[in-house]
């Protein structure tokens, strides 16, 4: 049957991937545009799609300036010294700024937030983290979105943003298929606020087999958001600043609260504190302007998790493993025992259950930690993403060309992992982001700027047919074999996804090489991606779920390529703990205190880089010199 | 712990099939009966589990770590507003039995129907504020912060 198209014409706002960036996006854009069209479109179902299907125990970025706790600066400085000053700070504040009332709202909407009894405030996991009961956190918040959207199309994958062609490098809309009923979808847009996540699964993970699906970040995350806006031909930033996690070991179970609320510490195998001793030698790599472990000391500065990780990874190359969280002090307190367990119930059931499968009772017994496998994602302790527009009020020339998150296609926004520069958003800062686009959005449209928007019949035909060649493709070659999956005219999802690891892993640092690769093994690996590229027009799809899954590839494969060519330009170890440049082994602050940006060519394929200057929040300090002519000086730090 | 379904406790009602964000819980054609179509691609995320009507969806560790013999059961009830996780421990000793909330409000009641607020002004369409801004952000009169207000600058390059 040849698949119907489904035309989902004026709309205003399209959100594609409605996780907490896109639901954020489509509750705040019924306020600013009450009288507007905005339609959702989701390839899973937003009752329990993205990240936080399975719920979160803590909300990560909560300021408490009500409470008088902390200020967005604060914030930006804290996320600028664990990401070894890579970070777009203008957008940071913005976020920061008004993430407090995005989850008083949450509150309101009935999300438990644990209260400390004494205080009064909210009970805090750590500096920035607040708990909650949050295994229905992502119900709730889509119950937000449902009511302002006026459509949801569940289980609609989007595959191509679609580009106006009236007016140069202008959005208007998307197209994709649904996943249930085979259909061709458009969607013809005004805006398009791409929410489509981060990306696991892109490098080899430490699962295999039947496990495999135990990757740290959702198996669903498919890097959709990034490879939708670079085809689109969007300008991306910090692509290399991949993040590896350390989780405890095969479960990838939290350690946030464990370290900060629960008061656990690491320690090596044989029962000894292993990070300080890997410090000297990290200061020489990075400079003591990123690791002063006196200063740290003194005055409680975080020391960075990339740089956490590399002690954990040397330590257990030096033979000492295997490192332990020591939780047999904390959890001799029944209390604490049980948020531990509570812990994993609401946001990692696997590490409940494989305790529990292990017999591994830590109030008895030490378990192990380990890292991960690299992640692409931008609301964690990384910051992949598009190169966005920053607010008005806070951004400096560099940084603004239009409305805040505002991509450099007109149009196009973009809210939580899509968001490049942006770490340490989290939860609720994605969702903070989604309701900045959808403000923005709403002014876009209202300024007139998405008029008349074209899109002709020939390229929704072009389209289409490229949506649903791989089921031809099988078709095609299918009964050329008698059974099974070995075929010469094709490969299915599951063996390009596997094809992917493997060369991400050998050539992009992934686990197995211990994070590490240089220029050689980059542009070997580019060329294996261009070659897998070539063999992706023949990848074969046998159902509508096979269909669904070589897509998620395809747009693996192109957030891969962008990674390894981000990775290639940044002649440096910014990093160390995520992964190392081999060939240079240091931070180089001289030619790379810069932001990375590229851009590919939707024509031709080929990027272009460019370095984007770095600018930081600066207190301001006020001298009066003549009578009343206040001159405004930047105050070291 | 890629779920499994009981053959005799499913009545194929689709629940599962709706809701799993990997899209891996599907109808069997012959049985009727919903199966995990693939185990490698299942985060235990629960979401199916807790969404069927027949607990008829169950999870086994993941093969190739987690040995046979444990269980973790729950049941969420979006009426009541809790949800019950039971762990239990291969070896038998462990059998954990934890309660939580999952709402504080009668279910779906919470969220705002902005289509039906007064409408925003153009003050605040040319202000930074965001919906209920500014006094959900403090709970006071204080507004939204700005380089201004924090006195701070964005200056160009090394901030040390
Ligand atoms: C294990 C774990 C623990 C975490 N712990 C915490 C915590 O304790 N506190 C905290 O605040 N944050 C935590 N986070 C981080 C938080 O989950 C993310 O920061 C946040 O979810 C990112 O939001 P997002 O909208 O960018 O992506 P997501 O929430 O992942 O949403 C992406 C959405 O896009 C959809 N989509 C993808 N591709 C397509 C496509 N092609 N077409 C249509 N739709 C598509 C997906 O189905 C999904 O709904 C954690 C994350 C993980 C995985
Ligand atoms: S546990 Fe989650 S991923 Fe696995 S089948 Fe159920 S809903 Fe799908
Ligand atoms: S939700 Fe339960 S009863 Fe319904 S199809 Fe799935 S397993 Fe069967």
């Amino acid at each position: 049957m040849a698949p119907k198209t489904i035309i989902e014409d004026n709309i205003d706002i399209l959100v594609a991937g409605a996780g907490l960036g896109g639901t954020g996006a489509a509750f705040e854009a019924r306020y600013w545009g009450q009288d507007k069209k905005i339609v959702i479109a989701e390839k899973a179902n937003i009752d329990r799609s993205g990240a936080v299907a399975q719920g979160l125990y803590a909300i990560n970025c909560y300021m408490g300036t009500r409470f008088g706790e902390n200020n967005p600066e604060d914030h930006v400085r804290y996320a600028r010294i664990d990401l070894m000053g890579m970070v777009r700070e203008d957008l940071l504040f913005d976020m920061a700024r008004h993430v407090d009332s995005t989850v008083h709202n949450f509150e309101k909407w009935g999300l438990p937030i644990m209260r400390d009894e004494d205080s009064g405030t909210y009970l805090r996991e750590g500096r920035w983290q607040i708990m909650i009961h949050g295994e229905s956190y992502k119900p709730i918040v889509a119950e937000a979105a449902k009511k302002s959207a006026d459509k949801v199309f569940n289980r609609v994958c989007i595959t191509h943003l679609l580009m106006d062609e009236a007016k140069d490098n202008r959005i208007a809309g998307a197209v994709g298929f649904n996943v249930r009923t085979g259909n061709f979808h458009v969607f013809k847009s005004k805006t398009v606020v791409c929410g489509a996540g981060g990306a696991s699964n892109i490098f080899k993970p430490r699962s295999t087999g039947e496990g495999a699906g135990r990757v740290w970040y959702a198996p669903w995350s498919s890097g959709s958001a990034y490879a939708l806006m670079i085809n689109a031909g969007a300008k991306m930033t910090q692509m290399e600043n991949r993040i590896v996690l350390a989780r405890f070991k095969d479960g990838f179970g939290p350690v946030g609260a464990y370290f900060l609320h629960l008061k656990t510490y690491t320690q090596n195998g044989v029962g000894e504190e292993y990070e300080s001793k890997w410090f000297p030698e990290l200061t020489e790599m990075v400079g003591k302007e990123y690791l002063d472990t006196e200063a740290s000391h003194l005055t409680h500065r975080p020391i960075p998790t990339c740089l956490r990780n590399h002690a954990l990874i040397n330590e257990v190359n030096a033979g000492r493993g295997p490192i332990h969280m020591v939780t047999m002090h904390s959890f001799q307190d029944p209390h604490l025992e049980e948020i531990g367990w509570h812990n994993f119930l609401g946001m990692t059931v696997s590490q409940a259950v494989l305790w529990a499968a292990t017999d591994i009772d830590p109030k008895n017994e030490n378990p192990e930690l380990t890292t991960s496998e690299p992640y692409v994602m931008g609301s964690h302790a990384t910051g992949c993403g598009a190169w966005c527009s920053g607010p008005e009020d806070v951004s400096p020339p560099e940084y603004q060309w239009g409305y805040n998150r505002m991509m450099t296609i007109e149009g196009l926004f973009g809210a939580g992992d899509a968001v490049g520069g942006t770490p340490h958003a989290f939860s609720s800062g994605s969702f903070t982001e989604g309701r900045l686009a959808a403000k923005a959005a709403c002014k876009y449209i209202d300024d007139g700027k998405g008029e008349n928007i074209k899109v002709t019949s020939a390229t929704l035909e072009k389209l289409k047919k490229e949506i649903f060649k791989p089921m031809e493709h099988y078709k095609l070659y299918r009964n050329e074999i008698v059974a099974g999956s070995v075929n010469p005219h094709y490969h299915n999802p599951r063996q390009f996804l596997d094809r992917l690891q493997k060369l991400m892993d050998e050539y992009c640092a992934g686990l197995t090489v211990n994070y590490m690769t240089n220029e050689k093994l980059l542009n070997i690996g580019l060329k294996k991606l261009a070659i897998m590229e070539e063999d992706l027009e023949k990848i074969a799809a046998e159902d509508l779920h096979e269909l669904l899954r070589a897509w998620e590839v395809k747009h693996r494969h192109r957030t891969s390529e962008c990674v390894m060519q981000h990775t290639l330009f940044r002649k440096e170890t910014r990093w160390p703990g995520y992964y190392y440049r081999g060939d240079v082994m240091k931070l180089d602050d001289e030619n790379w205190h810069v932001l990375t940006v590229s851009r590919r060519d939707p024509e031709t394929g080929q990027y272009t880089m460019e370095k984007a200057p770095l600018y930081h929040l600066e207190d301001v300090k006020v001298e009066s010199v003549g009578e009343d002519e206040p001159v405004e000086t930047v105050a070291a730090e | 712990m890629p779920t499994f379904v009981y053959m005799t406790r499913c009545n194929g009602c689709g629940n599962c099939v709706d809701i799993c964000p990997s899209d891996i819980m599907h109808i069997d054609k012959t049985y009727r009966r919903a199966y995990n179509i693939e185990p490698s691609m299942c985060w235990e995320c629960c979401a199916c589990v807790k969404a069927c009507p027949k607990n008829a969806i169950d999870v086994r560790g993941y093969a190739d770590f987690a040995p046979l013999g444990h269980s973790v059961r729950v049941d969420r009830d979006e009426e009541k507003g809790v949800i019950a996780w039971r762990v239990k421990f291969r070896n038998g000793k462990k059998d954990v039995s934890l309660m939580a909330p999952i709402t504080t409000v009668p279910w779906g009641s919470g969220q705002p129907e902005l289509r039906d607020v007064p409408a925003p002004t153009q003050d605040q369409r040319d202000s930074q504020h965001l919906w209920s801004e500014p006094e959900m952000i403090r709970m006071d009169d204080g507004d939204v912060h700005t380089l201004k207000s924090n006195g701070l600058k964005m200056k160009l390059g090394v901030s040390y």
